[in-house]
């Protein structure tokens, strides 16, 4: 396939996605519990892409196996609440320990404050950078996931107090007040993602993911793409964190535990570890499942008098974490693989198939 | 004086669990060169299993004890075959990322079956174990005395077993070269259940040493102990036995005495990834760490 209709192919994709919401933005009655859950998946899915696709630059396209993601989202959610809850509210917010001086006035736009999210957790991933990145992969992720921790348990720790309100957490924080807002953002941080890892720094990532040795011989200079990676991994992460907060409406230093990193990184492997689409599909797709189509499992269920075995709260989340399993056990290489999305290998599978494929899982492992 | 005394006590006690946990660690990366993400959930599991012979079936202390640390070895192997056995040819990665998602289904599963709530341990029906001592002005559980010392015991029986036996030998000719010794006829899958018999074994025990003086289990409370087990492990030197039990020591001592300090009490779980960090970059293959060289 040429450049040319690769773009073509690209755009088409990221014009239906855009079909879709805006069709359930419009369309939709707000109050309807039904279409609630639609809305749900596709706004939370739409950060968790935002998520999985920085994790996946740094792990799938870089090879760098780092777990901090959690610490950058906490860092992100934070920073975005403390610039943003409006002045009046504040007084509730701090109710016990009472707000900083410095700080009871600072209100920034929302644009802004999730800019300066962002840099604050690139400004902690360039400062760790340097010692962590020197380590193979797997002491890179137990430290990495230690530096979580430790974001964690420095802000709930008690000189911070006035800032961050400690262990009680932020309440109160300001979203965009239109559907739309965090679809844009979301949009916007992939679009600027992918354009990195199409440049030539991503082909470096690349490079350096395939044979580190090699691409050194090559001339990469490894530590400092290495950095760049992380630091703009992070960057996202913290964006990814400012958006979860907007959309939870609170944070407090245990909303972004390791569980959550876990939960990412599993999103990338089901998506494809090195495929920005797949990150996209498998986000919306676990999502989906998680927060809408396993909940019946929760519940208790009868049939007649008969009461089914096994359904009671938190099935659905060992039902989901086996599906996991098996996703990671049996199809390694993911939904996408490394591939990206494109409508030819749609159509390709329709001519040798002759059905309707339910998922993209079948064309990804065919290949 | 006292205050001193009682941290170098709860220090060793708490460090020399860490240190059992971080044996089966330090096996499993020496053999399979995988970070077991799911081992402190074994460890979690392990506080259920006790809960469960002797709250709900009301099963006395001792036969418990035996009951927990069979049911955790079947875990810990049943664990290995399931999800690990079928990517052995796979890339490190997928490996790492399957401990990850075993971790993942634990936690889930015992908040499924035990929900999410602190459950409460039979800490006081223990027997001699949970009974209390007075030293001099220290006072605490006779189970602090005992665990470094029965630590201090199994850990020199085991190098002993890896030094001397022929199942040791396996375990050594395995960690050094995966493929050769498989031509060698060493049984490799033999070998490789074997290490998660004695690190799952290993497991139960710290759990019940570890949550008799604490008295609640749940579901999260594998994660944290575990990643700072993996820690002291990495300490010591990954692969070696005694640099596991040193650096659980470590470990433990140095957060026992930071939990001490009235102002930096908050910072206690903070210390041990600040060690971490500073471990890997001065010494990276720790205290007692063979040095491996990378081949291009």
């Amino acid at each position: 396939m040429t450049k040319k209709a690769k773009k073509m192919s690209s755009v088409a994709a990221l014009f239906v996605l855009a079909a879709i919401i805006i069709c359930v933005g419009e369309l939709t009655p707000q109050s309807s519990s039904q279409w609630s859950n639609l809305r749900t998946v596709l706004q939370l899915g739409t950060i968790y892409a935002l998520l999985a696709v920085s994790m996946n630059l740094c792990n799938g396209f870089t090879g760098l196996f780092s777990l901090g993601q959690a610490g950058f989202m906490t860092l992100g959610a934070y920073t975005y609440a403390i610039l943003t809850i409006p002045v009046a509210s504040r007084a509730g917010v701090y109710y016990l320990y009472g707000v900083a001086g410095w700080l009871s006035n600072v209100v920034l736009p929302i644009p802004v404050a999730l800019l300066v999210a962002g840099l604050m957790a690139a400004l902690l991933a360039a400062l760790i950078g340097a010692p962590v990145l020197k380590l193979k992969s797997d002491y890179l992720a137990i430290a990495t996931l230690g530096f979580a921790e430790v974001v964690r348990i420095v802000i709930a720790s008690s000189p911070l107090n006035r800032v961050t309100n400690g262990s009680l957490g932020l309440t109160k924080i300001p979203g965009f007040g239109s559907y739309y807002g965090i679809f844009i953002v979301s949009i916007v941080c992939i679009a600027i993602i992918v354009l990195l890892i199409n440049s030539s720094y991503g082909r470096a990532f690349k490079a350096i993911r395939d044979d580190e040795i090699a691409a050194e011989a090559m001339g990469i200079n490894l530590a400092r793409h290495k950095q760049m990676s992380f630091v703009i991994s992070s960057f996202f992460a913290g964006i990814g964190g400012a958006l979860m907060a907007m959309y939870m409406g609170a944070v407090s230093s245990t909303t972004f535990t390791i569980a959550v990193t876990y939960f990412i990184l599993l999103i990338v492997v089901i998506g494809g570890m090195g495929s920005v689409t797949g990150s996209i599909i498998s986000s919306l797709l676990v999502i989906a499942a998680r927060e809408w189509w396993l909940r019946p499992l929760d519940q208790t269920q009868y049939i007649g008098t008969f009461r089914v075995p096994l359904l009671k709260a938190g099935f659905r989340m060992v039902v989901f974490s086996v599906i996991l399993m098996i996703v990671v056990l049996f199809f390694r290489r993911g939904i996408m693989g490394d591939k990206e999305f494109n409508w030819d290998s749609i159509a390709k599978l329709f001519k040798k198939r002759g059905k309707k494929p339910k998922t993209p899982t079948v064309g990804g492992d065919a290949q | 004086m006292d205050t001193f005394l009682q941290n170098c006590l709860t220090g060793i006690s708490i460090g020399s669990i860490y240190a059992l946990i971080a044996i089966g660690y330090t096996m499993v990366y020496g053999i399979l060169r995988l970070i077991n993400f799911a081992h402190g959930d074994i460890f979690m599991m392990a506080g259920y299993f006790m809960i469960i012979c002797m709250t709900d079936l009301l099963i006395p202390w001792y036969y418990s004890v035996i009951i927990v640390i069979v049911a955790t070895i079947i875990l810990g192997v049943v664990i290995e075959r399931v999800a690990y056995k079928p990517l052995r040819d796979a890339p490190r990665m997928s490996i790492m990322i399957s401990a990850i998602g075993v971790s993942y289904l634990l936690e889930n599963l015992a908040t499924y079956i035990f929900s999410a709530q602190p459950k409460s341990y039979p800490y006081d029906k223990m027997g001699f174990l949970s009974q209390r001592v007075t030293l001099g002005n220290i006072s605490t559980t006779l189970v602090t005395f005992i665990t470094p010392v029965l630590t201090i015991v199994l850990v020199l029986a085991l190098v002993v077993l890896v030094r001397k036996t022929k199942i040791g030998m396996a375990m050594r000719a395995v960690s050094r070269d995966f493929e050769t010794s498989q031509l060698m006829g060493v049984r490799i899958n033999a070998v490789i259940s074997f290490t998660f018999v004695i690190g799952s074994g290993l497991a139960a025990l710290g759990s019940i040493l570890y949550f008799i003086p604490r008295s609640s289990v749940y579901p999260l409370a594998g994660s944290l102990p575990g990643l700072k087990c993996f820690v002291a492990a990495v300490f010591g030197g990954i692969g070696s036995i005694p640099g596991a039990l040193v650096g659980g020591f470590l470990i433990g001592l140095s957060e026992t005495f930071v939990k001490g300090s009235a102002t930096l009490s908050q910072y206690s779980d903070v210390i041990t990834f600040i060690l971490l960090i500073i471990v890997l970059l001065v010494k990276p293959t720790g205290l007692f760490g063979e040095k491996i060289k990378e081949k291009v």
